[in-house]
């Protein structure tokens, strides 16, 4: 790193993440809440994060490495701090989901599953959030904005720094 | 008393480590081990203040705040009820408290007085000053907040007169809309729990099984298996050791009635949970969740924490002997997830891979101990039917499919949300008597059911009856019950070809014929639906469809060409019409589109040319404009901004 003030942030990440490989020492099953948990630390999964895993719960690399990539909810790479899910359900698909999701894309730059550069959002689509009744839907990190317009929904993101 | 752990007088014990077996009924009716009138009396006036009576002067504010309300702005709305009744002194004599879903999501947010159960629709913060003036302290009704009919405008006072309400029959979303969730004495004060401690001291677990049997009630997950029978087959599996595992990994896309169980009703899971636990020898329960519900994981977990608190959750159970704890695992997205092989091999840590039956779950699920799986809905519905016995479910329904189904609502129709019917309802109710018909008068063309595993059914098989052998005669599946209407401007083969872009993406790849097959098959849809398909794309789709349909391991292969071949069958003339005249019927595949200017109805206003982010149109101000057709990108902006209706679509 050529500056140094991330490191105490980091160090302080390492202390909670070394807390809970220790919570899940030796339990059955922990693979997949470990690394949701770890993901909620760093934001991703970094590599390193992914070895100690695999070191404490005695489980091959390869083998972390299959899940983490069968699920779509692990990340391999950082992500922006607001996290944009637009709903590809049925009903958000008849009632111009599409639409949506095109007009979100042009505005902040970025094609699906990627990041802007100043990590200021990530654009993801999502199967169905199950908010069919407002569709058509989308999830900025925990909130659902539903009835979205392409116009609507990118006065929205404006919302999030 | 503030809550149901307090105790009347010291003659009560009951705590979660020293329990009463008497302490539900105790609390509902008692002091039972002892006369007191003061005592009686508080424990009266606590339900009351749950309940509230008719005569009572008392009023309580119920705002909904499940996800679809909460996304209109209920949160906010809270804050301001709460503020207002604080400024004017109203406090004491007024409650509020939030709900789970009332399922009438497109009316958001809602709100509903009790006891008088008036039932105000889209209510803004700027509406509050006139709900506390008018209603609360004029004694009349904010008329303008009523829910009004779309066809007749009438409006609506109360809850039941609302036409979509009217037609229903809410057994598992009785509570819905009507509890705290988030408050274990609402769940009681309404009969709840009264079903595990009815089973536990009164019924033996061959008598409930028989029970459950006896009501007919089936897996309402989508297969449809009978579940008094698969209860019977866990409790007669040889271990010392099995689980109970409920199927949250909601993930069809368009079915939201498990969220909203868990969100309106997290306790009737647990407790349909804690009976299958005792009726088929478990001690320990799995709830497996979409990570995309984080208010349903919160409200769960909320929910487990007071059970096991007041005793009800836990080691010895009411001192009945019974142990059973429940845990919650996340899932992380994967669809494939909600079956049952795969959700259990999700559990143990592993990729969520489906695995070769039998053995069945029933005899070998997680960490392979006999394991008994049900999806919420199913769970739900168990604490009636211990409470009123089996026949009394079984009177509801068909000959095959008892009791009722809940099914999401949506697409194009004008009321959206979730709807509870009786078995055996048509179609054709459901969609035009409470879901209101179609939405802006536009033509119905088929509704689609059961999610990527179901089939569209077009308007002349809308007088089916609702039910799960009808369903699969016709070559849909009730699914998980979600019910997507489409009107004339949806395209079938997009549609399926929209079922098959999900399927194909969550297809875990362990079986060839799926993962292959899915990629041929959307490659061959999408290739019709840019007009370039070919006549023997048809036939090549039918094989396909057989093919992947007969040598997939689980459902998700087997049920993934559903959706191309109920198009198919009725509607192969919209393949055919892509395929040879490069025309899409509906207007809706764009690569088909053609975008023209009516020259007698343009005034040349210039508006069109605006909006072009192509330049494709040109033209003289006041002179009719033309769009160049080798420009045009088929955004249809031009078409929304023009005031004359002068463009179409050809």
């Amino acid at each position: 790193m050529s500056c140094n003030c991330g490191e105490s942030k980091s160090l302080e990440l390492q202390e909670s993440f070394q807390e809970l490989l220790k919570k899940y020492k030796g339990t059955r099953g922990a693979l997949i809440p470990l690394l949701q948990e770890a993901q909620e630390i760093y934001g991703y999964l970094p590599k390193e994060a992914m070895q100690q895993i695999s070191g404490t719960l005695n489980i091959p690399f390869s083998k972390t490495y299959g899940v983490v990539t069968f699920y779509s909810q692990f990340h391999l790479k950082p992500r922006g701090r607001n996290i944009i899910r637009v709903c590809q359900g049925t009903a958000c698909h008849v009632r111009g989901a599409t639409k949506v999701f095109d007009a979100v894309s042009k505005k902040i730059q970025v094609a699906k599953n990627e990041t802007t550069k100043d990590l200021r959002y990530t654009l993801e689509t999502v199967a169905c959030l199950g908010a069919c009744g407002l569709a058509p839907v989308m999830m900025v990190n925990e909130d659902t904005h539903g009835r979205l317009t392409a116009d609507k929904a990118g006065g929205i993101i404006e919302r999030y720094e | 008393m503030k809550d149901l752990m307090d105790k009347c007088c010291s003659k009560c014990f009951h705590t979660s480590e020293k329990p009463c077996r008497d302490y539900l009924a105790c609390r509902l009716e008692g002091p039972l081990c002892h006369q007191d009138e003061t005592c009686s009396r508080k424990r009266r006036d606590f339900i009351n203040s749950i309940i509230i009576p008719q005569e009572s002067k008392k009023r309580e504010i119920l705002i909904c705040a499940g996800t679809g309300c909460a996304s209109s702005g209920a949160l906010g709305l809270l804050a301001k009820i709460s503020e207002e009744l604080e400024t004017r002194g109203l406090s004491d004599s007024v409650g509020v408290k939030i709900t789970g879903c009332h399922g009438f999501c497109e009316q958001g947010p809602l709100m509903i007085i009790e006891p008088s159960k008036t039932f105000y629709t889209q209510v803004q913060e700027e509406d509050v000053a006139e709900i506390v003036e008018k209603d609360l302290l004029g004694g009349e009704l904010a008329e303008h907040l009523l829910y009004q009919d779309p066809i007749t405008g009438e409006r609506a006072a109360t809850y039941e007169q609302v036409p979509f309400y009217a037609r229903q029959k809410r057994l598992v979303l009785h509570n819905c809309g009507h509890i705290n969730p988030e408050e274990i004495s609402d769940y009681i004060a309404n009969k709840g729990y009264l079903g595990v401690s009815k089973a536990v001291f009164e019924l033996t677990p061959e008598q409930i099984i028989e029970d459950v049997k006896l009501s007919g009630l089936r897996g309402r997950g989508g297969a449809g298996f009978p579940t008094g029978l698969k209860w019977g087959f866990v409790h007669q599996a040889q271990g010392d050791k099995k689980y109970v595992v409920c199927n949250a990994d909601e993930g069809d896309p368009g079915a939201f009635m498990d969220r909203s169980v868990l969100e309106g009703d997290p306790h009737a899971v647990l407790e349909g949970m804690m009976i299958c636990g005792y009726a088929v020898g478990a001690d320990e329960g799995y709830i497996y969740v979409r990570a995309e519900y984080p208010l349903a994981i919160k409200r769960l977990k909320i929910a487990i924490e007071q059970a096991e608190k007041y005793g009800i959750l836990g080691n010895n159970i009411m001192d009945s002997g019974f142990n059973f704890s429940i845990k919650i695992k996340a899932g992380a997205g994967a669809f494939v997830c909600g079956e049952e092989t795969a959700l259990l091999t999700s559990i143990e840590g592993n990729r969520g891979m489906p695995r070769v039956r039998p053995p069945f779950p029933a005899q070998s699920g997680l960490w392979g101990k006999p394991t008994c799986l049900n999806n919420v809905e199913t769970f739900a519905n168990i604490p009636q039917i211990i409470r009123n016995g089996g026949s009394w479910y079984s009177s509801i329904g068909t000959e095959n499919s008892k009791g009722t189904k809940i099914f999401a609502l949506t697409g194009n129709v004008n009321n959206t949300g979730l709807v509870e019917v009786p078995m055996g309802i048509s179609m054709r109710d459901i969609i035009f008597s409470i879901g209101g018909g179609i939405k802006n008068g536009k033509k119905f063309k088929a509704v689609q059911i059961g999610g990527p595993s179901g089939g569209c059914l077009p308007e002349e098989m809308l007088d089916l009856s609702v039910d799960y052998d009808s369903l699969n005669s016709a070559g849909a599946m009730m699914g998980s019950g979600g019910l997507v209407v489409m009107d004339e401007t949806t395209c079938m083969v997009d549609v399926a070809r929209y079922f098959l872009s999900f399927t194909q993406s969550e297809s875990c790849g362990k079986c060839t014929p799926c993962r292959e097959g899915t990629t041929r098959m959307l490659e061959i849809l999408t290739r019709i639906c840019d007009g370039q398909g070919k006549m023997e794309d048809i036939d090549t789709l039918e094989r396909l469809a057989r093919v992947v349909r007969s040598t997939s391991l689980c459902g998700l292969g087997q049920t993934c060409p559903n959706p191309i071949i109920s198009t198919m069958r009725f509607f192969k003339d919209e393949y055919i019409s892509h395929i040879r005249d490069r025309h899409c019927p509906a207007g809706a595949c764009k690569a088909l589109l053609e975008y023209r200017i009516i020259s007698e109805k343009c005034r040349g206003c210039g508006m069109c040319i605006k909006v072009c982010p192509a330049e494709a149109i040109s033209g003289e101000k006041k002179q009719p404009h033309v769009i160049d057709p080798a420009k045009c990108i088929k955004c249809g902006s031009c078409k929304e901004v023009c005031k004359f209706d002068s463009i179409v679509i050809a």
